[in-house]
């Protein structure tokens, strides 16, 4: 079985079309939007339409802060996001925001648990940036693999028996190989705002039968993307970190 | 625990015959219509409640297994999952064990470089394919008729893969006769580490005795931080003082100073001549010397030196120049110097072998052009080391070679490819009517070569350019 995860789109329509393309011709049998649909980006209903789209086709899609934020109308984030959430907020129709609003906050398929943040209390919406993080993470379910988005930086936590979760930093492209006796915590990267160094898009792709997973890097347009921000009046830095990939 | 006996049958594989094997898995010879090599499995000791470590190396060994190919790993056929009954199932390599080999030691100069040859083929293939073996030692080592085979790759690190087993480990893991000082400090990333265990084998080999014992320690282990064992001509004088140099690089515990990669130790152990015999420092001693060594705290990490990785990414290890010199140094020749001196400078450590090739008329005539031929040969090698001379380039990082040869090409590129050569440089005359029509040597070179190639050309001006 072959799994798409793309996590982190923040509404930027050619990262999210590149990445969709390269995933759906691995032909995966499971699809699943790990949230942070909107947000910084300035395409959130083509990024919402597409996402109800594919729902209906069967893909899984979870909430992540950034929809939270726009959906109820939230102010606790950073200025920049706080800015781009009010300015989401004012393009969407209702339809648009009661998507947002009804998105579950993890889902579970099969041994797999998929969740925005971390697992451990997913609506404080925290970030697993090292091993305690993780460890907390995976303490609080026994799911054998989690998989969370929300820091936008790759990385694999590999939980073996009697030992502290490990981290590894998983090489682009590299298919980093699934223990057989652990259980795993993948963070994925983000699909339109990769803050890892490498601007290009960045998309799970797991492989159950290989015991795999893939940090799958795309290039797109990200000079287009970054146009279109300056031109609808969001910060510019928000274009300008499209470009470095910070 | 499940017991295995012969003719019991796991996932087609049928148990044939048990083989000595050590403390950490079972071995039996086996037999699977599905694979057409013999086979053998290896079934790890897995108590309920007993050391993990155990089960990540059997999990290790399998995901890196799995990854290599070519003459000198055995070929991986099977894994059993963890959950029902765990085994690697893999080829079974017919040949003579290195451990019996070593029972035999001391054994003759010829021997030791012969093995220490096939063992640097077997590394540098292993290298290449990014995994670090980290346990190599005589019982890991099977001398087969293809070559050198490795063998257990439970302690291996690839370097794509997560370090399952090394996580927060600060324990050496490796075996006391042979680890490398980087290891025993818990640094597992290392290529040079295995030509330092190399280096302990080939200087056991050479001695009939082991450099550090076998020290049960940690601090035990740590002593070959510090000292040095007894230098090889001490144990045996008859031991030749290149065959002496070369085990005591493998064995530096600075890495700056130990071989960089298995190629270039090939290379010195097929080219006894140009091994640089340097003169060592006498050790430091006296009252006064061990006192003041007592006194001056070292950080370990630094006597260790920095991993190799960094360097080995700059550029090519060994560039071979092929430069013809028929007619004496000319612009050409001095062109392919210059592009030389560019290739060599992406990497501080990286090495020059200088090729030039005496053509001969037949294969074979070599002894005949002797009596008169010789003055020829040591004319090329004199000219060949004067056009080397303006890269300024200390002894030990070049070496010169007058090839004879019916066709320069061939010679090149045989050459490049027993010698593991990154980078070749070649010149390239001004196409001819009989060049056309015979074929150049760079052409073919670049045909053929399994590495890198430049080729010089001479910038045509603009009177000389081809009519239309």
């Amino acid at each position: 079985m072959r799994i798409a995860i793309l996590s982190d789109i923040h509404a930027n329509r050619e990262a999210f079309d590149a990445a969709l393309e390269a995933a759906q011709k691995r032909d995966p049998d499971e699809v699943v939007l790990l949230g942070d649909l909107v947000g910084y980006g300035p395409d959130p209903v083509y990024v919402i339409e597409k996402a109800v789209d594919l729902v209906a086709r069967g893909a899984l899609c979870i909430m992540g802060n950034h929809d939270e934020a726009v959906a109820r109308n939230l102010g606790n984030m950073t200025e920049n996001a706080r800015f781009a959430a009010q300015w989401t907020r004012e393009r969407l129709a209702s339809t648009h925001l009661d998507f947002l609003a009804r998105l579950p906050l993890s889902l579970q398929s099969e041994n797999r648990l998929y969740v925005h943040a971390s697992a451990d209390r997913p609506a404080k919406w925290s970030y697993i940036r090292d091993v305690d993080a993780a460890e907390r993470c995976l303490a609080s379910t026994d799911a054998r693999f989690i998989f969370c988005g929300h820091t936008h930086v790759p990385a694999i936590y590999y939980a073996l028996p009697g030992r502290r979760p490990m981290h590894f930093q998983p090489l682009d492209n590299v298919a980093a190989p699934l223990s057989a006796l652990g259980r795993h915590l993948v963070i994925a990267g983000a699909v339109g705002q990769p803050r890892d160094g490498n601007p290009a898009a960045c998309f799970v792709l797991v492989d159950t039968q290989r015991h795999e997973v893939t940090m799958v890097r795309v290039p797109y347009d990200h000079e287009e993307t970054a146009r279109k921000i300056q031109a609808a009046g969001l910060p510019g830095w928000l274009g300008m970190r499209l470009k470095i990939g910070r | 625990m499940q017991r295995f006996e012969a003719g019991a049958v796991i996932d087609g594989f049928e148990l044939a015959e048990k083989l000595p094997a050590g403390g950490m898995a079972s071995l039996w010879r086996a037999t699977n219509p599905r694979y057409d090599f013999p086979l053998v499995l290896k079934i790890p000791f897995l108590d309920p409640g007993g050391d993990v470590s155990v089960i990540l190396g059997f999990e290790a060994e399998e995901l890196i297994l799995k990854r290599l190919s070519g003459p000198h790993v055995p070929r991986f056929a099977a894994a059993g999952s963890l959950s029902r009954v765990p085994y690697l199932a893999m080829e079974f390599v017919a040949g003579t064990g290195l451990a019996d080999v070593v029972g035999d030691a001391p054994l003759p100069v010829d021997e030791v470089a012969r093995i220490g040859t096939e063992i640097a083929t077997a590394l540098a293939a292993l290298h290449r394919q990014k995994v670090v073996h980290l346990d190599l030692k005589p019982e890991n080592v099977i001398l087969a008729e293809r070559g050198a085979v490795l063998l257990d790759f439970g302690l291996a690190r690839h370097a794509e893969l997560p370090d399952l087993l090394g996580a927060e480990s600060s324990v050496p893991m490796g075996t006391a006769a042979y680890i490398s000082p980087e290891q025993v400090l818990g640094e597992r990333s290392d290529p040079a580490s295995d030509l330092f265990a190399l280096g302990c084998i080939l200087y056991q080999l050479a001695t009939g005795e082991e450099p550090f014992g076998r020290p049960a320690t940690l601090a035990g282990m740590k002593r070959r931080l510090y000292h040095a064992p007894r230098s090889p001509r001490d144990i045996d004088e008859a031991i030749p003082r290149w065959l002496e140099a070369v085990i005591l690089r493998c064995m530096e515990v600075d890495r700056s100073r130990r071989y960089v990669e298995a190629a270039h130790l090939l290379s010195d152990l097929r080219n006894p001549d140009q091994v640089v015999v340097a003169r060592r420092k006498p050790q430091d001693k006296g009252v006064w010397a061990a006192i003041a060594k007592l006194f001056r705290k070292t950080d370990e990490r630094s006597l260790v030196g920095k991993p190799t990785l960094s360097r080995k990414q700059a550029g090519p290890s060994i560039v071979l120049a092929a430069v013809d010199l028929a007619n004496g140094s000319d612009a050409l020749a001095g062109e392919v110097l210059n592009e030389t001196a560019r290739v060599l400078a992406s990497r501080e450590d990286s090495w020059l072998a200088c090729v030039t090739v005496l053509r001969t008329e037949i294969i074979g005539e070599t002894r005949a052009a002797d009596e008169s031929g010789r003055p020829v040969y040591l004319k090329r090698l004199v000219a060949l080391k004067d056009w080397a001379h303006p890269l300024h380039l200390p002894e030990d990082r070049i070496s010169y070679h007058v090839l004879e040869a019916v066709s320069p090409a061939d010679a090149i590129l045989d050459y490049a490819e027993h010698n593991d050569v990154g980078h070749i440089v070649v010149g390239a005359r001004a196409s001819s009517a009989i060049r056309r029509h015979l074929g150049s040597v760079s052409t073919k070179v670049v045909a053929q070569a399994l590495c890198s190639v430049s080729v010089v050309r001479l910038k045509v001006v603009e009177e000389q350019a081809r009519p239309l």
